[in-house]
């Protein structure tokens, strides 16, 4: 009886409580209604476009067939990434991002550092500023108009380097688009050349941030430029350079699909070159149509990058709390 | 913060000064990069002005043997498809910009006050989106399947509406420049939630709307991977995806344009210039951004460093 008694007193705090949580919940939406209406078409969007395709993850265990649709489809456990990873592109995909993309990491780093410490050192500011306009440039074309200016060098009839260059040089001309070889350095060169002034003007805010007592002390010193540049401006854009270079790390899965399939105009002898996992993505599912294998890799580089991400950014946060992403 | 080459650069002691030789060899190593920036445009614009015998015969130069005008009169009597492209592109710009814009200011506000207890959970809904993506094949068929929008305009619109990034710069903005003060005056004094957004927050806001608004231009203005996944007939052909198209088949513009037929109806005697009208569709493809970009580029820069992002 007692144990009744008090389990019924347990039972009506219990509703109690409730009661108070649900009237805290509809006592804030009625003082805040109005911001659940603004927030409404931002939310449907996020649905669509994220939380949705989220849940479709599904789909790499299944074989999608559209009679059954994809609710019906049967499941298939793991089918879809074995058969991945019998191919050869599982590990040619993977080889290409990561290699891509820790190059890119580093010619992010040491040319546009070099050439913002550089241009900090013009002392004509016009000069300065026009070179770093001009430097912007190719930052705000699309990745068509890229290939478009890529080809105007290396087409095989027509392109400069054909007609012009390599002529005048004695040598003969190159079927480009159709060299594996050349691709795993003029990607890195156009993916420099494009995000030059970006990662440029990054850090040379960082450089001007940089208080001028310290270049005055050293001048006094009698430190030389190259002393100054190792021992103040590194040292000072420290943290800058680790937070670009990481947040790059944490998309190191992700590679820039424009670059890829654009530039090398989805020539298939370079396949073995040009081929990364977005491109990969793409063309088994929208050209030949395989569902199984296109998500079972797409669910691989999303899981893969997600852990990327959290694992940088427990490594800015233990650098410096503030610059963390969350 | 100004644009970063207004500052006084570091160094304004003169004895800190580079020797002459080493301040000449930047000099002259900025201005050979600069040129490395503009010369394959130049190419490109310059065969564009050429002749097309002349192209065929000796490739892309840089200094037309005839200057040619030919391509761009092909170009403008096949005038419909330049200028449908060109519509779509614009519209798919203004229309994205704004909307998205609006949607996503209307999305930042209410997580940028404190004082809304669910502030945190809808930041979280949004800034996870940055985490995890379910990947191509959902996300296609979402809007092929579910929606039904493949070959529509709509689709070259909707999925770029929102960027959680942007929506948590335009917060950040919120929190830090807007004084509560004013907000709280302004509910004393009678105005509503959408009142005050629309009334005091977006105005104080312009710098950072701007800012948002530019690189959503940039991001409509150059997208051709929507038409990629989405766009397979001739209708909703914007600027950068008939610029793919005509890269993947130079013929496509000579299929596919109401010149050629002319010049197949008259027996054929003249051919389609298609080299040079391809680099020409192309000039005109850039054109607005070379315009723009200069004006652009200083709030870019602007944009870049409005500080952290936090989640």
């Amino acid at each position: 009886m007692a144990y009744d008694m008090s389990n019924a007193v347990i039972k009506t705090k219990n509703i109690r409580q409730s009661r108070v949580l649900r009237f805290a919940l509809l006592s804030t939406i009625q003082k805040y209604w109005m911001f659940y209406i603004m927030m409404l078409p931002g939310m449907l969007l996020l649905l669509l476009n994220n939380y949705i395709p989220m849940f479709g993850i599904l789909i790499a265990f299944k074989n999608i067939n559209y009679t059954d649709g994809i609710l019906g489809s049967p499941w298939v456990g793991l089918n879809n990434f074995e058969y991945l990873f019998k191919t050869s592109d599982a590990w040619i995909i993977t080889r290409n991002t990561l290699l891509y993309n820790s190059f890119f990491i580093v010619l992010n780093l040491l040319f546009p550092l070099a050439f913002a410490i550089m241009l900090n050192e013009m002392k004509n500011r016009f000069l300065a500023k026009f070179h770093q306009t001009v430097m912007f440039l190719p930052y705000f074309l699309s990745m068509v108009v890229i290939s478009y200016l890529v080809f105007g060098f290396l087409s095989d009839e027509h392109g400069y380097m054909n007609s012009t260059v390599l002529p005048a040089l004695g040598m003969e001309p190159l079927q480009w688009y159709f060299t594996k070889e050349v691709w795993p350095y003029i990607l890195p060169i156009v993916n420099t050349w494009k995000g030059m002034g970006y990662f440029m003007v990054i850090y040379m805010a960082a450089i001007i941030g940089i208080d001028d007592e310290y270049y005055e002390a050293a001048t006094i010193d009698g430190a030389s430029k190259w002393q100054q540049m190792i021992s103040i401006t590194i040292p000072l854009i420290m943290p800058v350079i680790t937070i670009m270079t990481l947040l790059q790390i944490g998309r190191i899965f992700n590679a820039d699909f424009g670059l890829f399939f654009q530039v090398p105009r989805e020539s298939g002898v370079l396949f073995p070159v040009t081929n990364v996992i977005d491109t990969y993505v793409y063309r088994t599912f929208l050209t030949v149509g395989d569902i199984g294998l296109s998500s079972a890799a797409g669910l691989l580089q999303s899981v893969v990058g997600f852990s990327l991400v959290f694992f940088s950014n427990w490594i800015v946060r233990r650098l410096n709390r503030e610059n963390a992403l969350f | 913060m100004e644009a970063v080459a207004d500052h006084l650069p570091s160094g304004s002691n003169p004895k800190n000064r580079l020797p002459l030789a080493a301040a000449m060899g930047i000099h002259v190593f900025f201005i050979c990069y600069s040129l490395l920036c503009i010369i394959p445009l130049l190419l490109i614009m310059m065969v564009s002005f050429s002749n097309e015998e002349d192209v065929l015969r000796e490739g892309y130069k840089f200094i037309p043997a005839h200057f040619d005008l030919t391509a761009y009169r092909f170009l403008f009597e096949d005038f419909n498809q330049i200028a449908r492209s060109y519509g779509i592109s614009m519209f798919v710009t203004v229309v994205g910009t704004l909307l998205s814009l609006i949607i996503m200011a209307l999305f930042a506000y209410p997580i940028s006050r404190n004082d809304f207890p669910h502030a945190k959970f809808f930041t979280f809904f949004v800034f996870f989106t940055m985490l995890f993506s379910g990947g191509l094949v959902p996300w296609y068929l979402v809007y092929v399947q579910m929606l039904g929008l493949k070959d529509t305009i709509v689709a070259l619109i909707l999925p770029l509406l929102i960027s959680a990034f942007f929506v948590l710069i335009i917060r950040t903005f919120f929190q830090t420049t807007i004084p509560a003060a004013v907000l709280e005056s302004a509910k004393i004094d009678g105005a509503g939630e959408l009142r005050i957004f629309f009334q005091i927050v977006l105005p104080l806001s312009l710098p950072v709307l701007a800012t948002v608004a530019l690189f959503q231009t940039l991001t409509y203005w150059n997208d051709w991977f929507l038409s990629l996944v989405f766009i397979s007939g001739d209708e909703n052909v914007s600027i950068q995806y008939l610029m793919y198209k005509t890269m993947q088949n130079i013929s496509y513009l000579a299929n596919n344009s109401t010149a050629a037929a002319a010049i197949n109806a008259a027996g054929g005697h003249v051919t389609f210039p298609s080299e040079t009208v391809r680099m020409a569709m192309v000039t005109v493809g850039i054109g607005p951004i070379i315009f723009a970009y200069p004006f652009f580029q200083k709030y870019f820069i602007k944009g870049l460093t409005v500080g952290a992002v936090k989640g």
